[in-house]
């Protein structure tokens, strides 16, 4: 039994190892934008490429009192599509956005008051769980949120070859064999949320997440720039 | 999430500004705030920005079969979402009244007014038709959501292209913008709602309210009015008494301000068709103001993956080793719903067998005690596993597993009897 697992695992090993070594990893251009509406706490535009998405908070607020929770704020993310109503789709886009949320938000510090995040798409060209992450992160930013740490989101994918493509298009996914989206805090570079789809082995996910890990770092660093550009004197 | 509540200190003093003949925004009477049109990436999408509130319009659009009563005509689907982003009193997936009056003014506007050839919409009479549908999302409130849908909703119309379709016999092929060119919607003309707010029981009169304004005016006057000055809807709200003077200045105040915004929108038209023939970038992400600080932008990044693979192979080889897995699925039975090996509801049921057995057994084994006076274990399993063997006779598995239990009652019996 043993024999025969180790035999099926080391020829997988080696091809990964053949097949990695050809992919070229790039993010497209992504940029941002803060505090662009009059009305929410915070706000912010992420665009990735084509893709892009607009996040509004609202919070701390007053809270209902069927959702109020005595000790910490509660938060309540809404991802709006851009045609037709919310379906399943973004039901489990908001859950992956809000476990994040939640994860770095330091909720504790307004206990019963409600956090409101809404996201609107405005544009779905491929990774857009990420650019919802990511636009979250800079809308919660720029309301002054208190959180542990920063987040951002990394999209992976497999194609038929193998390959792995970070930051895919629309097209790229589709012709994908995975696709992975992680949640990566700054402090760390650990991994907070995962969300994926299709088949791939362990070692595959270890390298997707190694690749995100590295990409987060570019991201991290433009959310340093964009926030040392906003404070400082000389644009 | 309730909204701010105005104090009265603040309405006070908004009225007594707008008996001063001032605004908050330091604008005239008739002025409208400043409008900017802007594009999506692909055809449809539209943002209207009217001062600080800003809406975004899509237009899609799908193949359906006609309503009975019209069976060569297209539908127009109009949606407008209060999204909770635009302002905190807004819920979310609720119709509220400001919602319903919102839609239902908008449908007025652009339905019942004609501006759209439906019948063109029309791909095969009685079974296939179009059906353009219009969101609406509100991205911030600041006063007068109705004239920013309108424009953002008709310029999305204009802006819209819809793939070509080829009729073969009862065949519809739809083509991909890549085979045929999408094919624009024919537009009779551009229906442009303009709000005026009234004040003091009507003695004062608004352009474009902005949000403080639109909560301490007394009534709302809507008309929807096109550039050859035909006056497509009018609606009056907030349960206020007009003159028929007023009115009549209004729609004269109208006509000047839809002219206007008629042309700009057909400039940002014609900026975005030039943009698009250029094949220069167009859309959200080129629209996005680059000399703002709050605002960042970075080119296409490349990531080092150099060491992924490596890193990725060492914590594969530092992780534990996964647990044995079953290499195929056991089916037990051809025809048996179950995978794997043990289905717990069979062994409840031949545990209760079992006992019955084990009943049966105990009897024998007093006899058998009897008879060679504490003989071997062993014989007696053995002889055990035959009768088993007998009781199912159509598995292997489930008899080795029986098998297997009545060793454990062989030795359980073997038990009892030392105890004896």
């Amino acid at each position: 039994m043993t024999s025969s697992a180790c035999d099926t695992a080391s020829p997988r090993c080696s091809s990964m190892m053949e097949v990695c070594e050809a992919s070229s990893v790039s993010l497209r251009e992504f940029g941002c934008e803060q505090s662009l509406l009059s009305r929410p706490d915070g706000s912010s535009s992420f665009v990735q490429g084509d893709t892009s998405v607009m996040a509004g908070v609202y919070g701390p607020a007053e809270v209902k009192v069927s959702k109020e929770i005595y000790d910490r704020a509660t938060l309540e993310v809404l991802v709006q599509p851009k045609v037709g109503l919310p379906s399943v789709r973004e039901r489990s886009q908001e859950q992956c956005v809000r476990e994040t949320c939640e994860a770095s938000l330091l909720l504790s510090l307004h206990p019963r008051s409600a956090l409101t995040l809404v996201l609107q798409v405005l544009h779905d060209d491929g990774s857009l769980l990420s650019c919802c992450l990511n636009a979250a992160c800079m809308a919660l930013m720029d309301a002054g949120l208190p959180m542990s740490c920063l987040f951002c989101g990394v999209t992976c994918a497999i194609n038929t070859e193998g390959e792995i493509i970070t930051d895919p298009t629309a097209a790229q996914e589709k012709e994908s064999r995975a696709l992975m989206t992680f949640a990566i805090d700054s402090t760390e570079r650990r991994v907070m949320m995962s969300s994926t789809k299709g088949s791939f082995s362990v070692h595959e996910l270890q390298q997707c997440i190694a690749v995100s890990q590295e990409a987060s770092e570019k991201i991290f660093q433009f959310y340093r720039d964009s926030v040392k550009r906003r404070y400082s004197k000389t644009p | 999430m309730k909204d701010t509540p105005l104090s009265n200190c603040e309405r006070d003093f908004l009225l007594k500004a707008i008996e001063e003949k001032k605004r908050l925004d330091g604008r005239q009477t008739y002025d409208y705030r400043r409008i900017k049109i802007t594009f999506g990436t692909d055809y449809g999408c539209c943002f209207v920005d009217l001062g600080k509130t800003r809406v975004m319009a899509q237009v899609s659009c799908e193949l359906v079969a006609p309503k009975e009563n019209r069976p060569n005509e297209g539908i127009m689907f109009f949606n407008i979402e209060l999204s909770p982003m635009a302002s905190p009193a807004f819920e979310q997936g609720r119709q509220s009244e400001l919602s319903v009056k919102l839609n239902r003014q908008l449908e007025r506007c652009l339905r019942n007014s004609k501006c759209i050839d439906t019948e063109s919409l029309c791909v095969v009479s009685g079974k296939t038709v179009w059906q353009i549908r219009v969101d609406v999302h509100m991205l911030n409130n600041d006063g007068n959501l109705m004239d920013a849908s309108s424009i953002a909703a008709i310029t999305a119309l204009c802006h819209f292209r819809r793939p070509d379709v080829g009729i073969q016999g009862e065949e519809v092929t739809v083509y991909s913008p890549e085979e045929r060119d999408p094919i624009p919607l024919s537009i009779y003309h551009m229906p442009i709602s303009v709000s005026f707010s009234f004040f003091q029981q009507g003695t004062y009169l608004l352009v474009d309210p902005c949000e403080r304004e639109e909560r301490v005016m007394d009534g709302l006057l809507m008309i929807a009015m096109n550039k050859h000055r035909e006056i497509c809807s009018i609606q009056s709200s907030g349960g206020i008494m007009l003159l028929k003077e007023q009115v009549m200045r209004c729609s004269k105040i109208a006509s000047v301000k839809v002219s206007e915004i008629t042309e700009l929108i057909s400039e940002a038209l014609q900026n975005d068709k030039a943009a698009r023939k250029a094949g220069g970038r167009c859309g959200f992400a080129e629209s996005m103001p680059q000399e703002r600080i709050t605002a960042l932008k970075t080119d296409e990044t490349p990531v080092e993956t150099t060491d992924a693979t490596e890193r990725a192979n060492d914590i594969v080889q530092r992780a534990e080793a996964p647990p044995q897995t079953v290499p195929s699925p056991v089916v037990p039975v051809p025809g048996v719903g179950q995978v794997g090996q043990q289905n717990t509801w069979g062994l409840e049921e031949e545990e209760e067998e079992d006992e019955e057995q084990e009943e049966t057994r105990m009897e024998e084994d007093q006899d058998e005690d009897e008879e060679s006076g504490g003989g071997d274990v062993v014989e007696i399993s053995d002889s055990e596993e035959e009768e088993v063997v007998v009781l199912h006779p159509e598995t292997t598995g489930k008899a080795k597993n029986t098998g297997s239990s009545s060793h454990q009652q062989a030795a359980a019996a073997s038990q009892k009897r030392q105890k004896k």
